[in-house]
């Protein structure tokens, strides 16, 4: 009897993983099962929204503050999915080809207007494919370099920059990535050829960088903004008109004398081309009620961020604002001779 | 006494009824997804994530670290009982571990690891607190010139052991590479071996390839003799170390505590180089080199000790200099930041209880671990008693839901079918899949950096010889080939990665 016990007890424990893998799988996964698109009842079931990003990172964390007032707001419950994979990429192509009842919802930044210049064979196309819910937040960034790199000012960067041309290394977080974007603009404002250094995410690159190992980088605030105030790396610029509050030291690039160096890291929600207009429409207005919330802009704040304005959390301002980017950066990509794939 | 003062300080904050709760809740979660397959800590922390921005902040902290440590430790109960690594570090585990319990001595084997886990977390503790940031300032000496030396370094010390078999081990390793290359390019994004398929931009998933080559593989070679594992199991003997046992545990634990410290600091890979390094060294003293592969518990000790401390000495570059060393600590960086806590160097100055809270909760939480996983012990053991046709689909079904579960990527799963038959094919061809895996993990690793390097002293090779930490490194990997080299020596060379046949 004692060995019946016994295998019981093993029996239990395999149940006991059985379940917490199930649980598990399914807490990150959600439904995804097809509802009746256009109802007035939306949202009836939980919602996606799947961040083509890994988890913890600044669009992942993001996505998980709003989440919570946008489903207080819709009166349904919003699960996140993290879908990685090739720039965002892969995660994009899963929800532009999603059932279009806006129970699948994107979270996407500034990759979503690079990624048709990055990849040849992209599987989707942004301004065709997807239905425009309104812009989130613009995430500023930073010109930073190492704490020992010679000059002191934008201005005196950019003439070193063109004089040490052959010596000067400039870090990336990898191709496609914001700090790459932000990077490659710089080169073009500046009008020099530098060499990139790839490192693979922004923690590798900030370490060397931290480390004296390569020389400056471009970088968003959430990033950066602890290792300026601590002192271990040298702030040249915001490149955002306005100051940023939790860098009150640190010049804008206007300031500073390269005014065609403004970038942000953008991030907007979509849903897929043909989900019903009254769902759009609610989905945008939870939005709305989302950003004005005083948690969410705390939250926001300590990221060295804000949520746009009620008027850009629209589809309009959001198309608008896709359309002028897919041009600018096309460009960008095109002249540096940029390719993903 | 300063550091008396911040350790009372730390364990004042480390002992308040919620943290002690909130750390056993991590090292208890921790445990169970290091024993799932598949599921791992950064997809638990991720989850975790948004209910601890309700947290104080330590407590936060104080819960995500012990699921990271927590998992470290679990992840060795699956590699011994069922041969089922779930992360890289597990898989050295996994060689004796494995054989301890097909033998019957798996209680030994577990509580070498879970022994080797507390001294190493509990000495690791000690090196956090003492030397934090001085040793962070070390780590970042570490270029890209210096990361490459050293992963050769560590690459070759492992090819360097290989006998016999040599060549074998050897196209193992290579073919580890090889399929370590799959996937976009970081320096160029020119996608590499993955036939049109966007999934496959990612590479193929570690755990993938670690269930496939080792769980699947081990259950497609059981079924063959149906009969012997009845047989194999029914002679589970004592639960606990001998005396014998004990006493070889002693020294692999010491050494690999060290390596296991020094390594977990840097960021750029180091921690990955823990138990390899730990196994080959062990593997090169011991009087018994024979025995490794076959069951030695020194092959189990020394690596899991080496395991445990780096995963906490990982933390360093992360609380003294907001700079994250793996994926984990990435979300927890997320973690500070929203908590209003700029991750950072300050943070030692500005919130002393958090660090030194944080520090005290790991030694905290590593006698929890023990008290949580010695009783459980014996528990282990019984599993072996389910019939196989229970016990095997279980596995590959808790194996595809966990690593599924990673990034929702179908081609995860399709690849532990693929590594499963492939392990298969080469065990009947006498090829061992460690040196695969080895491959497999410092493969890319050594790629980046050799790269990197010459990117940016632009093309010149002379940066690994001038640059001192990566020349003493350099002549440590010369001095490893000469010795295997050697005819006299090559005699008493062994195998770094036997595996049975």
């Amino acid at each position: 009897m004692k060995t019946t016990s016994r295998y019981r007890a093993a029996a239990r424990i395999i149940a006991a993983m059985g379940v917490v893998s199930l649980v598990a799988a399914c807490a990150n996964n959600g439904t995804s099962a097809a509802g009746g698109g256009g109802d007035a009842a939306y949202p009836t079931e939980n919602i996606t929204f799947v961040v083509p990003f890994s988890a913890g990172g600044p669009t992942d964390t993001v996505t998980r503050m709003i989440a919570e007032p946008m489903a207080a707001k819709l009166g349904g419950r919003i699960v996140v999915q993290n879908v990685e994979g090739a720039g965002g990429t892969v995660g994009a192509g899963e929800v532009a080809r999603a059932e279009p009842d806006g129970y699948t919802v994107l979270m996407h930044h500034i990759g979503m207007s690079t990624a048709p210049a990055l990849y040849q064979n992209l599987d989707y196309k942004p301004l065709e494919d997807f239905e425009m819910v309104g812009l989130v937040t613009e995430v500023p960034m930073t010109v930073v370099a190492r704490k020992d790199f010679q000059p002191a000012t934008l201005q005196d960067l950019v003439a070193h920059v063109k004089a040490n041309a052959d010596k000067v290394t400039l870090a990336n977080a990898g191709i496609g990535a914001a700090s790459h974007l932000c990077g490659l603009l710089f080169q073009s404002a500046a009008g020099v050829k530098l060499q990139e250094v790839p490192y693979e995410g922004t923690g590798p690159a900030l370490t060397d960088l931290v480390g004296g190992q390569v020389d400056f980088m471009c970088d968003q605030t959430t990033n950066t903004s602890g290792q300026i105030s601590a002192g271990e790396v040298k702030a040249y610029a915001v490149t955002t008109p306005e100051r940023v509050k939790s860098l009150p030291d640190v010049p804008t690039t206007t300031e500073g004398g390269l005014p065609q160096l403004q970038v942000s890291v953008w991030h907007g929600l979509y849903v897929p081309k043909g989900t019903p207009q009254d769902v759009v429409t609610k989905l945008s207005e939870a939005l709305k009620v989302a950003l004005a919330d005083q948690q969410v802009i705390d939250q926001m704040a300590k990221l060295g961020t804000a949520p746009v304005a009620a008027d850009d959390a629209t589809p309009q301002a959001h198309r608008a604002k896709l359309e002028e980017q897919l041009g600018t950066w096309a460009k960008i990509l095109a002249d540096a001779g940029v390719k993903a794939s | 006494m300063e550091l008396l003062d911040n350790l009372a300080l730390g364990f004042s904050t480390a002992l308040l009824i919620q943290n002690v709760i909130y750390c056993f809740v991590g090292v208890l979660l921790g445990t169970a997804v290091g024993v799932l397959p598949g599921i791992g800590p950064t997809a638990t922390v991720a989850m975790l994530l948004p209910i601890t921005f309700y947290f104080e902040p330590v407590t936060a902290l104080i819960m995500l670290a012990g699921i990271y440590y927590g998992a470290q430790y679990g992840g060795s109960t699956t590699a011994i009982l069922i041969n089922l690594p779930g992360e890289s570090s597990a898989a050295v585990t996994a060689l004796d571990g494995h054989e301890m319990a097909r033998q019957g001595r798996a209680g030994s084997a577990l509580a070498a690891a879970a022994i080797g886990s507390f001294i190493a977390g509990t000495i690791a503790t000690v090196v956090l607190a003492v030397a934090a940031p001085p040793l962070a300032r070390v780590a970042l000496q570490f270029g890209p010139a210096e990361y490459f030396s050293l992963v050769l370094l560590g690459l070759i010390v492992s090819i360097a052991l290989a006998r016999g078999t040599a060549l074998k081990a050897l196209a193992m390793i290579a073919l580890g590479v090889l399929l370590g290359t799959i996937g976009q390019d970081i320096y160029t994004g020119t996608p590499r071996f993955v036939f049109e398929q966007r999934e496959l931009y990612g590479g193929v998933d570690f755990v993938s390839v670690a269930v496939g080559m080792f769980g699947v593989a081990e259950i497609l070679r059981n079924l063959e003799n149906e009969h012997s594992r009845e047989a194999l199991v029914s002679k589970v003997r004592n639960l606990w170390p001998t005396r014998e046992d004990r006493r070889r545990m002693v020294g692999p634990i010491a050494r690999g505590t060290g390596v296991g410290s020094l390594l977990g600091i840097l960021p750029g890979g180091g921690h990955v180089l823990a138990s390899f390094t730990s196994y080959a060294v062990e593997k090169r003293i011991s009087k018994r080199p024979q025995e490794f592969g076959h069951g030695a518990i020194e092959g189990v000790a020394g690596p899991e000790s080496a395991n445990n401390a780096a995963a906490q000495t990982s933390f360093v570059p992360l609380l003294t200099l907001g700079l994250p060393a793996h994926p984990v600590m990435a979300l927890m960086v997320g973690a500070f930041i929203v908590h209003g806590i700029t991750p950072g160097p300050n943070v030692i100055t500005d919130e002393p209880e958090l660090f030194w809270g944080l520090i005290a909760s790991m030694w905290i939480g590593n006698v929890l671990l023990v008290l949580l996983n010695l009783p459980l012990i014996g528990l282990w053991v019984r599993m072996l008693r389910i019939p196989y046709q229970v016990l095997f689909p279980m596995i590959i079904l808790f194996a595809s839901i966990g690593t599924f579960s990673l990034s929702f990527n179908a081609y995860d799963v399709y690849a532990i079918v693929f590594f499963g038959l492939l392990g298969y094919v080469l065990i009947k061809c006498g090829c061992e899949p460690a040196p695969l895996l080895l491959g497999f993990v410092l493969g890319p690793l050594l790629e980046e950096h050799l790269r990197r390097a010459l990117i940016i002293s632009r093309g010149d090779v002379t940066v690994f010889v001038t640059r001192p930490i990566s020349a003493v490194l350099l002549a440590l990997t010369v001095a490893a080939l000469v010795v295997a080299v050697l005819p006299a020596i090559r005699k008493r060379r062994e195998v770094v990665f036997t595996e049975d046949d």
